[in-house]
C-alpha cells in the first residue's frame, strides 16, 4: 500500500483572539501545532502500513516553517515527507488548496501509484472539512469521510471496508481503491513516538514541491484562484447568559415547569 | 478561470435548498433552510427551489412546498437509495449545470458536508461551511455568509463574488422551522440520473444505529446532561441518566466525577476532556470553572441547575435554576414525562399547480 | 576509554534540558561540529517557562554575537527601581542612566516562552538535535561512568561520551546521580508570576519610557506579610511581568497560597496604580534555587557535568540566574569539547569544568554571597521590621505638623531601638549583613 497522509500546521486555536480595536487576528506568539485530527490520520496510515506493508508519505502545504509538522509526522512513523510551499500559494481557499494538494499527489502518484490518501476530518482553524473531499473529487478517488475504523483492506482485490461515524450510528461501507479517507479522533490513539524516529525527524529535510515544480495553473491558486473571500472578521458576541428563571422561592415543580416551557419554545423537546 | 467566463454569459438565478432525507425521512435542517431561503429569495426576487434526491421520494414534495418552496426538483433513482457521495454528487452537479442556481444551501450535517464539498469542487465554486448567519448584501446582491472560525473565537463573513452557485452549509437549529402550509402549491419537476450501480465505487453494507448510550460519542450528541461534584457519587449519575433519557440526550461530566471514578473518562468535558457544542447542555451540580466552561460554552442553549446562586455557571447559562438538584432533577423528569413531543413531520399532500 | 556508543546514533554529547544552560551548551557544542542531542521535556523549549524575565546581554552575546538583532526581546532596561513597602507607604529609589539606552544594551526583558524557543532554534540550526516532549528519566551508568540517559520514549535509551545535566531546579538526574541531596525547602524559593496585559502607551506613560525602553522594579517589605520574600515588576512590550519569590519553607508555614501573596502585592497602594486596567493573561509558579554557594551540588563526575539551576547557580541577591546558566552551559560545553579532543571522559577530565567556573564570575560571585541565604533566612526582620521602621521614619519626618524637627528625629530613633529593634540587635544585623554581602 502506498499511502499519502495530509497534515496541516495550525495555530493553537484556543489562543486565537480578535484585536478589539483593529478587528484583526492576534496570531503573534501563538504556538503552531499539528492539526489534532491529522495526528490520527498519520497514526491510521502508519497502522495500515504496519499491517499491510507499504510506505507512508506525509504532505503539507504551508510556509517553510510548516516543515515542523512534517517532522512530527516522521517521528510518528511516516517514511517520507513533502513540503508544498510557494509564496504564490498564499491566500488559497479550500478550492484552491484542494487543487494544489491534488496536483502534488498526482505527481507522487506518477512516481509510484497511490492507493490510499488519509486526511483528518477537518482542521481546527478553518473547521471546513472541505479539502479532503476536494482532493478526492479532483483525483477521482473514492471519497470516504468521517471514518472511525478501517475494517478490511483487500489490496489485490482493490477494495477497502470502513466504518463511518454518522450522527445516528455507524455506517459500514465498502469502497474501491484508490480511496481518500477523512478520519475522526475516535479512530485511534496516536502513539508516543519512539526515540529513534524522533532523532530521524530532528534533522529530516522534506522534499519541496513549488509552483514551477508542480506546473500549476496560476489562475487556480492563491487569492486569484479562490472563489471565496473574507469580507470581515469580528469577535463573536459574548454569550448572553445569566438569566435565572427560578430560585429557591419557587418549588422544584414550578422551576421544572418554567424550564420545560422555555425549552419547548426553543424547540428543544 | 472557466467559471468566470461562464458567469458573464449565463444568468444565475434562484435560491436552492438541498433537502436531506434518509429512508424517506426529511432531516429538519432542510425545512429550516427553506424558511431562511424564502427570506433570501424574496430579497432577491428569486424563486425558492427545493431539490430532493433519493429513492421513492416523490411524496416528500408536499411537505417541502408546505414549508415555502416555489419549485421542487426530484431525482428518484434506485441508485440513490442510500446516501453515497458518488451518485448524489453526480445528480446534484447535473442539476446545477442545467439550471444555474444563484445560491445553493445544505445542512451542515455529515451528509451535507460530505456532499457539498464534492459538488463545490466539481462545479469549481466557493463553499462556506457551517454558517450561522446568512444575508443578502443590498448593493452587490451577494450572499453574505457568516461563520465561526478558530474554534469559535472569531467570526468571519465570507463572500463568493464571481463563482456560482454561492454555496453554504448551515448548522442545524440555527434557523427557525417555518410553519407548514399544506395549501401551498408549486411546480414539481422530475429529473433523471443516468448512473448505473456498477459505476458507483461504494456500497453500504450495514448501518448500526446507536442502541447503547455508551456507543454514542458525546461530541456528536444534540443533548448533553452533565454532572459535577454536586452529584455526590455514581448514584447521582443514575438520576442524571434518567434526565438524559427524558431529554433524549447523553450523560457527561466535569472533571471531578471522572477523577472519582463515578463516570467513564470519555465522558469528560472541559480543558482536559472533550469540547462539545450540543443544541442543549444541561449542567447539573457543576460550578462552571473556566476549565469546564471552555469545553461547553459553544453550546446553543445552556441550562444550569445549582444550589449556589454565585456559581460561575450561571453567567453562562441561558436558563438558570437555583435549587437543590436532588429536588429539581426529579421534578424535571416528571415534568418532561407529561410533555408531548413536538414534531416537524407534518405530512402534506402535493397540491398540483395549474398550468 | 570505555566503549562509546551502543546504538549507531553516534552522539558525542547529550544535553538534558533546553533552558538557557542546556541550550547554551548545545549551541556551543554544535558550533564546534560536535554531534549533540538536546533533550527537552516541554512540547517546545520555553513551554514550561512561559513568563517574563530579565536576560543579560553579555553572556548571551558571548554565545551568539549580536543576538539582539534577531532574538525576540521585549524591552531594554534603562531604569531599575527599588521599593520598600509598609502596609500604607513606600520608600523608593531608582537608578536610571542614558548609558543603558545605547547598544549593546546591558539587559532586556524577555518572554521566556518566546526567547527559549528562539534560542533552542539557534542551537538546532547550528546542528544540535533538538528532541522535545521527551523526559529523561535516568542516567545510564556503566562502571561508575555516565554513558547515556534513558528517556520515557519507546526504544528510548541514548548513549554519548558526555552528559550535560541542565534539567533545572528540580534536577532529577543530579539527584539520581547522587551529586546532590534532596534539596532542603529552606534553599528553595517559589516564584509566582503573572503576565498582566497592558497597552504599550500605558506602560510607557506609567514607567516614563520611550519606544523599547524598559524598567524593572524590585519590591521589598510588606508585600511579604512578614515572610522572607521579594517582589518584582518587569515591563514587556505590551504586558507587565508581576511576581514575587518566597522561601518555600516560610510559605508552607504561613498557610497562605502564593496567589494570595501576589494578590496582596498587586493591591498595595503604590503598586496598584501601575497595574490598573491590566488584564491578567497567564499565571505560573516556578521554583528558584536560593541556597547559593553552600547548597551547590558536586558539579561533575565521570562522564557528566551539571549546569545552571540544576547546579543551584543562582545569585539571589542580584536576581541573576539565566546569565549564570548560560555561562555555565557554555563552560560545560567547552569542557566537553576538550574531553572529546583528548578522548578523556573521566572525572579528572571533567574537573576542568570546575576550574573554568572558579575562574569565572559565577563561582566568584556565588562565593562572595555564600553567607547571604543563611543570613536572610535567620533574620526575617529584614523583610518585615526594617521596611516598617524605614517607612514610619519617613512618614514621621515628612509630615508637617509643627513638631520641631529635632524632636521628630528623637522620636524616630526611640521608635527604632525601643519598640522595634533593640540597638544591640540592630548593630549585629548591620555587622553580619555587611559580612554576608562582603
Amino acid at each position: 500500500m502506498n499511502i499519502v497522509v495530509c497534515v496541516k500546521q495550525v495555530p493553537d486555536t484556543t489562543q486565537v483572539r480578535i484585536h478589539a480595536e483593529t478587528n484583526t487576528l492576534i496570531r503573534e506568539g501563538i504556538p503552531s501545532i499539528v492539526n489534532p485530527y491529522d495526528i490520527h490520520a498519520v497514526e491510521a496510515a502508519v497502522a495500515v502500513k504496519e499491517s499491510a506493508g507499504g510506505r507512508v508519505t506525509a504532505i503539507t502545504m504551508g510556509p517553510p516553517q510548516a516543515r515542523e509538522a512534517l517532522k512530527e509526522a516522521i517521528s510518528l512513523g511516516a517514511d517520507d515527507a513533502v513540503l508544498i510551499s510557494d509564496r504564490a500559494f498564499a491566500g488559497s481557499d479550500t478550492l484552491a488548496t484542494g487543487y494544489i494538494l491534488s496536483e502534488a499527489i498526482r505527481k507522487l502518484h506518477s512516481e509510484s501509484p497511490v492507493d490510499l490518501i488519509i486526511c483528518g476530518k477537518q482542521s481546527i482553524d478553518g473547521d471546513t472539512a472541505q479539502v479532503g473531499p476536494g482532493i478526492a473529487q479532483r483525483l477521482g478517488f473514492t471519497q470516504l469521510t468521517y471514518v472511525i475504523k478501517i475494517t478490511e483492506i483487500d489490496a489485490p482485490g482493490r477494495r477497502i471496508v470502513v466504518e463511518r461515524q454518522l450522527e445516528r450510528g455507524h455506517q459500514v461501507v465498502e469502497g474501491r481503491l484508490p480511496a481518500l479517507l477523512t478520519v475522526v479522533k475516535e479512530m485511534n490513539e496516536a502513539r508516543y513516538a519512539p526515540l529513534p524516529n524522533l532523532i530521524k525527524a530532528a534533522k529530516y529535510e522534506p522534499r519541496l514541491f513549488d509552483l514551477a515544480g508542480l506546473g500549476l495553473d496560476r489562475s487556480q491558486i492563491g487569492l486569484k484562484g479562490s472563489p471565496t473571500t473574507v469580507r470581515r472578521i469580528f469577535a463573536p458576541t459574548p454569550r448572553a447568559g445569566g438569566a435565572i428563571i427560578a430560585d429557591q422561592s419557587q418549588t422544584p415543580a414550578e422551576a421544572a415547569r418554567l424550564l420545560v416551557e422555555k425549552l419547548q419554545a426553543d424547540r428543544l423537546l | 478561470m472557466a467559471e468566470h467566463v461562464t458567469e458573464s454569459i449565463i444568468e444565475h438565478r434562484d435560491v436552492w435548498i438541498f433537502i436531506e432525507q434518509e429512508s424517506g425521512l426529511i432531516n429538519p435542517v432542510g425545512f429550516e433552510l427553506l424558511g431562511e431561503g424564502r427570506r433570501l429569495a424574496d430579497d432577491l426576487g428569486d424563486k425558492l427551489v427545493a431539490v430532493i434526491l433519493g429513492r421513492d421520494v416523490d411524496e416528500l414534495a408536499g411537505d417541502v412546498f408546505a414549508r415555502g418552496a416555489d419549485k421542487v426538483i426530484i431525482v428518484d433513482d434506485p441508485v440513490l437509495k442510500d446516501y453515497r457521495t458518488y451518485p448524489y454528487r453526480a445528480g446534484l452537479v447535473k442539476l446545477v449545470e442545467k439550471y444555474h442556481p444563484r445560491i445553493l444551501l445544505m445542512g451542515a450535517t455529515t451528509l451535507g458536508r460530505d456532499l457539498a464539498s464534492a459538488v463545490a469542487t466539481e462545479v469549481r465554486t466557493g463553499l462556506t461551511a457551517d454558517c450561522t448567519e446568512l444575508g443578502i448584501d443590498p448593493e452587490t446582491k451577494l450572499l453574505t455568509q457568516t461563520r465561526p472560525a478558530f474554534g469559535g473565537n472569531v467570526m468571519a463573513t465570507i463572500l463568493c463574488r464571481l463563482s456560482r452557485p454561492q454555496m453554504s452549509t448551515v448548522r442545524p437549529r440555527v434557523f427557525k422551522l417555518p410553519p407548514a402550509d399544506c395549501d401551498r402549491a408549486g411546480e414539481l419537476i422530475n429529473e433523471t440520473l443516468a448512473i448505473s450501480e456498477d459505476e458507483v465505487p461504494t456500497k453500504v453494507l450495514e448501518f448500526r444505529a446507536h442502541t447503547d448510550h455508551s456507543d454514542v460519542e458525546i461530541e456528536t450528541a444534540d443533548v448533553i446532561v452533565a454532572g459535577g461534584r454536586g452529584l455526590g457519587g455514581a448514584e447521582g449519575f443514575g438520576l442524571l441518566r434518567e434526565l438524559a433519557d427524558a431529554l433524549g440526550g447523553e450523560v457527561a461530566a466535569s472533571r471531578p466525577p471522572v477523577e472519582m471514578g463515578w463516570v467513564a473518562v470519555d465522558r469528560q468535558i472541559g480543558q482536559t476532556g472533550k469540547t462539545v457544542r450540543p443544541k442543549l447542555y444541561v449542567a447539573v451540580g457543576i460550578s462552571g470553572a473556566v476549565q469546564h466552561a471552555v469545553g461547553m460554552q459553544g453550546s446553543d442553549v445552556i441550562v444550569a441547575i445549582n444550589k449556589d446562586p454565585e456559581a460561575p455557571i450561571f453567567k453562562l447559562a441561558t436558563y438558570g435554576i437555583v435549587g437543590n438538584l436532588f429536588e429539581v432533577v426529579p421534578a424535571l423528569i416528571e415534568a418532561l414525562a407529561g410533555v408531548e413531543r413536538t414534531s416537524s413531520d407534518v405530512s402534506c399532500e402535493v397540491v398540483e399547480e395549474d398550468g | 576509554m570505555a566503549e562509546t556508543a551502543r546504538r549507531s546514533d553516534g552522539f558525542d554529547v547529550i544535553v538534558v534540558g533546553a533552558g538557557p544552560a542546556g541550550t547554551a551548551a548545545a549551541y556551543t557544542l554544535a558550533k564546534a561540529g560536535i554531534k549533540v542531542a538536546l533533550i527537552e521535556r516541554g512540547v517546545y523549549p520555553g513551554a514550561k517557562n512561559v513568563m517574563g524575565g530579565v536576560m543579560y546581554s553579555q553572556p548571551v552575546g558571548a554565545i551568539i554575537p549580536n543576538f539582539w538583532d534577531e532574538a525576540p526581546l521585549e524591552r531594554h532596561i534603562i531604569e531599575q527601581q527599588y521599593q520598600i513597602l509598609s502596609p500604607d507607604s513606600a520608600i523608593s529609589g531608582k537608578h536610571r542612566s542614558t548609558q543603558y539606552a545605547v547598544q549593546p544594551h546591558n539587559r532586556y526583558t524577555v518572554l521566556r516562552a518566546k526567547f527559549d524557543a528562539w534560542f533552542a532554534g539557534q542551537a538546532d540550526a547550528a546542528g544540535a538535535y533538538l528532541l522535545t516532549n521527551t523526559v529523561v528519566t535516568d542516567p545510564i551508568i556503566d562502571n561508575g561512568r555516565v554513558i547515556g540517559v534513558s528517556t520515557d520514549r519507546p526504544d528510548g535509551d541514548l548513549y554519548a561520551n558526555v552528559v550535560i545535566v541542565a534539567d533545572g531546579v528540580n534536577s532529577l538526574i543530579a539527584e539520581k546521580l547522587g551529586l546532590r541531596p534532596v534539596i532542603d525547602t529552606v534553599n528553595m524559593a517559589l516564584a509566582v508570576k503573572e503576565i498582566v496585559a497592558l497597552p504599550r502607551g500605558k506602560i510607557e506613560d506609567r514607567f516614563n519610557l520611550e519606544g523599547d525602553e524598559g524598567a524593572t522594579i524590585d519590591i521589598y517589605g510588606e508585600v511579604a506579610r512578614g515572610m522572607v520574600a521579594t517582589g518584582f515588576i518587569y515591563t514587556n512590550k505590551d504586558s507587565l511581568s508581576v511576581g514575587l519569590g518566597v522561601i518555600l519553607k516560610d510559605l508552607v508555614k504561613s498557610g497562605l497560597t502564593p496567589y494570595e501573596l501576589l494578590d496582596g502585592m498587586k493591591n498595595h497602594p503604590t503598586i496598584k496604580p501601575l497595574l490598573a486596567g491590566g488584564e491578567p493573561r497567564e499565571y505560573l509558579a516556578h521554583m528558584i534555587p536560593e541556597g547559593g554557594y553552600q547548597a551547590m551540588p558536586k558539579l561533575y563526575s565521570d562522564g557528566v557535568l551539571i549546569a545552571g539551576d540544576a547546579a543551584m547557580m543562582v545569585n539571589g541577591f542580584h536576581r541573576e540566574g539565566s546569565n549564570l546558566a548560560m555561562t555555565s552551559g557554555k563552560l560545560a560545553a567547552e569542557t566537553a569539547i576538550e574531553a572529546i579532543e583528548h578522548k578523556e571522559f573521566g572525572a579528572r577530565a571533567m574537573s576542568a569544568y570546575k576550574t573554568k567556573l572558579n575562574n569565572s564570575y559565577i563561582l566568584q560571585d556565588l562565593r562572595k554571597y555564600r553567607k547571604l541565604p543563611g543570613f536572610i533566612s535567620s533574620r526575617p526582620q529584614i523583610f518585615n521590621v526594617y521596611p516598617q521602621i524605614i517607612n514610619d521614619a519617613a512618614t514621621e519626618f515628612l509630615t508637617v505638623d509643627s513638631v520641631p524637627k529635632k524632636q521628630k528625629q528623637w522620636k524616630i530613633w526611640r521608635q527604632i531601638v525601643k519598640k522595634r529593634r533593640p540597638l544591640r540587635k540592630l548593630l549585629r544585623d548591620i555587622y553580619e549583613g555587611w559580612r554576608a554581602f562582603g
